[in-house]
């Protein structure tokens, strides 16, 4: 750590690639983990394929993982990165065009070979003169045969010794940016020491050997330092957006005071939820495997039925999947979370990649009258709150509500001030513990909320029926009075309306005059946020509203949109928050700014529009 | 013990019940309330804790007839939604109420699931062979050829039988029974919710509608059912037919009718019913017997006793978990693994 030319920067982009399984998501992820402990702002994106091995040395198979490191708040995983680690030329080619001007490149030389070329679709037998690469600082270690030579008398298959040649890489940019690999050691004795002692002594001398290589070869004349960044005091940890959510029912049901129950379908990338979930036995939590999606929703529909907080977790088709059952759920008025972790689509469209193009079917993708909250967070820590906020807004209102996430969110990661529990409300669902002293229980009479009744099955002289056909506006029994039912369609539509009474004013961020206003809502908040902060910084009159409450809308909307000379609503899809705003706000022009590339906006382009605006 | 001895009545609720005249499923409604009592005795289950669940269809209607919990779900996810209330409350006596297109055909995957996980739900299959509520259209126990309204030329597709599916796949408990056979029904209802585990009772009820005596050929009365149904008891010889002169014997791997004192067969000949023996194999040839070759077997077909019990597992998992874990609220959950503090 002692090298004389080490120099400070502000932020970094690292972006660890190679093939599917090369390792590519652990070495990121220790990266990552190592720069938060040392008090690093942080964020990052896996961007891998849907399959689990594709073809190795191929574009296709090619897995990658960004790291956005900086000594201030870092709200965005980053457009370009400063390094790519390339672990071979299907790599290279693939990430190039996610290169800074300056980037620094570190492939595996050993990689460089003709089959390898053939394989990744170069033209050429020179790779670095195909890209155009030869300004660039190109660094071509042999990783795999150095790895090799660090572990030559430990006698190791070749199979094993060449699965650690990603801790060598990790290892280079350990020394380049003067991190300490004590946190990756510890965290490879704690995976591999009971079970294989040799692949943690083989992996940790793979660290070494490259941490070594780097400090003695005259390639890496400086290193780097990221100062820690100026965070609120408290307690931090590293979440990733589906754990967070997990964690943010948990919490719902501590304070609700009831037992947790999830019934899900596995479903990328969604299934972190259900894992974490599973988990979660210490804290009561009860989770279904179901046999399909359907399944899942109706096992939590039976579970909310009978007294717990449910929860039931998917992605865009299973959400389609789901639509019936979300339908039985405000017939019944049930307390019910369905999280919907978007991705790209339609039909299996790219899964695991991110889009934002749920949100017509979240809203309106039912048969009937059927209105249900729609909640959207947008970053991988807020979806512990806004899991919580689902989860309180359901049980207080009785009410199904679909909690829209997507794929950069889940997977992505960043440092998260830790809450204590005192922070959170109280949740205190409407409950009926006693039968009524005359005449029978009403399961449908209401509260001044418009609440129902919360009645489940063991509760002494409350039985009663409820079920998908029309109710009695009182009894719950069948109804097909058409009184009764256009009381009933109002009565759902005015109960769920209410909730916008209890939900946080707005706000802009910048002037409530300012030339620009950029809408965003759910996922996009981190890059939309920083385009428009660099902008202002600039002197552009340029502001932000991000929405995260989105059905019904939170009051006080309308005064936000006035007094701009342009709106443009950013989204990754093809215009369906735009449409749904210029539904409740007719008489504002709403520009557009689409994207569905399977990718997250990039802050570069974002600027680029907005200049093109004002 | 319970404080209260329950009578029909308490099980019966205030809704008009709206089934067709001469609808079997009159019988079963009847069988069930009467069935009720008896097993909140012998289970020492309050009131409260009954709770039934139903699909869609004529027999998914029953469930508003039980004064009772009752939830009437969507089509053929009854057993979905009764495997979430269930394992949310394992207290819980808990009965789905489903027909033969209910959970065969929409509901299909949700109801062998629910037999391989061995879930302690109590099953009522309504088979009427056809769907009523929706006028007539051939169904996954149709018999093949007949005649519908989205079959105007016969079916060409093979019935499913309900029983051979359970045992197929497994099931803990499989019961069958007739809709004018009220006490038959009582009687392998109470057999059901005594059965940890998940239980099926399917009953034969006609459809005066849409397919009328369906199941007329050995159940049209009396007379008929006591020469072409057999009636199962565990431990019991198979016997059937007027003063029970005709026995089921096992002969080159297969069963076979017999007359007691014909053919050099006597009583000894005659099998004894073992409902209670893991192996299939049995179990699923009495549910595959049809007339004219064999009797039709009712009562209790296979009742096995399996510990792995769903609903049970669920919880006993989560209470090991919580005695050992370090993490006791959501507090101690966000400060695991590694954090630091700035």
């Amino acid at each position: 750590m002692n090298n004389l030319n080490t120099k400070e920067l502000k932020d970094v982009v690292i972006r660890f690639s190679g093939d599917s399984g090369d390792g590519m998501q652990l070495t990121g992820t220790l990266f990552s983990n190592t720069s938060a402990l040392v008090g690093n702002g942080i964020s990052t994106f896996p961007d891998y394929p849907a399959e689990i091995r594709a073809p190795q040395g191929t574009v296709a198979g090619v897995s990658g993982f960004q790291v956005h490191f900086g000594s201030g708040k870092v709200t965005n995983p980053g457009d370009y990165c400063d390094v790519l680690v390339a672990m071979n030329p299907a790599a290279l080619k693939a990430n190039r065009k996610w290169l800074k001007p300056d980037a620094t490149i570190i492939i595996d030389g050993d990689s460089i070979t003709e089959e390898h070329i053939r394989k990744a679709g170069y033209a050429t037998l020179d790779p670095i003169a195909e890209l155009g690469l030869e300004n660039y600082n190109v660094i071509i270690p042999d990783i795999t045969s150095m790895t090799r030579a660090a572990m030559a008398d430990m006698g190791l298959d070749n199979k094993t010794v060449v699965k650690c040649k990603n801790m060598f890489a990790l290892g280079i940019c350990f020394y380049m940016y003067n991190r300490s690999e004590e946190y990756a050691k510890r965290y490879l004795d704690a995976k591999f020491a009971r079970k294989n002692p040799a692949v943690a002594e083989a992996n940790k001398r793979a660290i070494d050997a490259g941490y070594n290589y780097a400090a003695n070869t005259h390639q890496f004349a400086n290193t780097y330092k990221v100062a820690p960044a100026h965070l609120e005091k408290g307690t931090y940890r590293s979440i990733n957006g589906n754990v967070a959510t997990a964690w943010g029912f948990c919490a719902a049901a501590e304070k609700a005071g009831l037992p947790l129950f999830c019934g899900s379908y596995p479903i990328t990338p969604a299934t972190v939820i259900l894992e974490e979930l599973a988990k979660r036995k210490d804290l009561g939590v009860k989770t279904v495997q179901a046999e399909d999606e359907i399944a899942g929703i109706c096992t939590a529909i039976g579970a909310a039925y009978a007294g717990n907080f449910a929860v039931t977790t998917t992605s865009g088709p299973g959400l389609s999947l789901k639509s019936e059952a979300i339908g039985l759920a405000v017939m019944g008025e049930l307390p019910l979370v369905i999280v919907d972790v978007q991705r790209g689509g339609p039909s299996t469209g790219l899964p695991t990649k991110t889009e934002q193009s749920d949100l017509m079917q979240a809203l309106y993708g039912r048969n009937g009258e059927c209105p249900v909250v729609v909640i959207a967070a947008s970053s991988p820590s807020d979806c512990f709150h806004y899991a919580f906020m689902a989860g309180k807004i359901a049980l207080e209102h009785m009410t199904p509500v679909i909690l829209l996430t997507d794929g950069f969110i889940a997977n992505g990661s960043e440092p998260w001030r830790i809450p204590a529990m005192e922070e959170y409300p109280a949740i205190i669902p409407p409950i009926v513990d006693k039968a009524p002293e005359e005449g029978e229980f009403m399961p449908y009479k209401r509260d001044e909320k418009m609440v129902r009744g919360w009645a489940f099955p063991g509760k002494k002289g409350l039985e009663h029926r409820i079920g998908g056909l029309e109710k009695d506006h009182l009894k719950g029994s069948i109804s097909y009075d058409p009184a009764n039912h256009q009381e009933m369609v109002l009565t759902r539509a005015a109960k769920v309306a209410r909730v916008a009474d209890e939900l946080p004013a707005p706000v802009v961020d910048g002037a409530a005059d300012a030339d620009l206003l950029v809408v965003g809502w759910g996922g996009t908040r981190g890059h939309l946020q920083t385009a428009v902060d660099d902008l202002k910084a600039e002197g552009k009159s340029i502001a932000h509203l991000h929405l995260n409450y989105i059905y019904p809308l939170p009051k006080g909307i309308r005064g936000l949109l006035e007094g701009h000379k342009r709106i443009v609503v950013c989204e990754l899809n093809e215009g369906q928050m735009a449409s749904y705003l210029r539904q409740n706000f007719r008489e504002f022009e709403f520009e557009q700014y689409n994207k569905c590339e399977g990718q997250p906006f990039t802050v570069a382009e974002l600027k680029e529009k907005f200049v093109s605006l004002l | 013990m319970a404080d209260y001895k329950y009578t029909p009545a308490d099980f019966k609720s205030d809704q008009m019940v709206k089934w067709c005249p001469g609808c079997g499923d009159h019988a079963i409604l009847n069988a069930v309330q009467r069935a009720m009592p008896e097993v909140a005795d012998a289970l020492d289950v309050p009131h409260n804790r009954f709770t039934f669940v139903s699909g869609i269809g004529c027999s998914s209607r029953f469930i508003y007839y039980m004064k009772t919990f009752g939830f009437h779900t969507i089509h053929g996810r009854a057993s979905a939604v009764a495997t979430g209330i269930k394992v949310a409350n394992p207290d819980l006596c808990v009965w789905v109420c489903t027909g033969d297109g209910d959970s065969l055909a929409i509901g299909g995957n949700h109801f062998i699931h629910a037999i391989r996980r061995n879930i302690d739900l109590n099953v009522i299959l309504f088979n009427n062979e056809i769907y009523g509520l929706t006028k007539g259209q051939y169904s996954p126990t149709t018999k093949l050829g007949k005649i519908t309204k989205t079959s105007p030329y016969g079916t060409v597709e093979k019935p499913f039988n309900p029983g051979e599916l359970v045992i197929g796949a497994k099931g803990t408990f499989f019961a069958r029974t007739i809709d004018m056979e009220v006490a038959l029904t009582k009687d392998c209802l109470v057999a059901a919710a005594k059965h940890k585990g998940m239980a099926v009772v399917e009953a034969l009820v006609n459809c005066v509608i849409f397919n009328d005596k369906t199941h007329a050929d050995f159940a049209g009365d009396r007379a008929t059912r006591a020469e072409r149904t057999i009636t199962l008891r565990h431990g019991e010889k198979m016997l059937f037919g007027a003063g029970n002169n005709k026995g089921l014997v096992f002969e080159n791997m297969r069963l076979k009718v017999v007359t007691i004192g014909e053919d050099g067969y006597t009583i000894d000949d005659v099998l004894t019913h073992d409902a209670h023996t893991k192996d299939t194999t049995l179990h699923s040839m009495l549910a595959a017997m049809k007339y004219p070759d064999y009797p039709v077997a009712v009562g209790v077909i296979r009742d096995v006793a399996d510990d792995n019990v769903y609903d049970v597992k669920v919880a006993e998992q989560v209470e090991q978990v919580k005695a050992t874990s370090k993490i006791r609220c959501v507090d101690d959950l966000l400060r695991s693994g590694e954090t630091w503090t700035i």
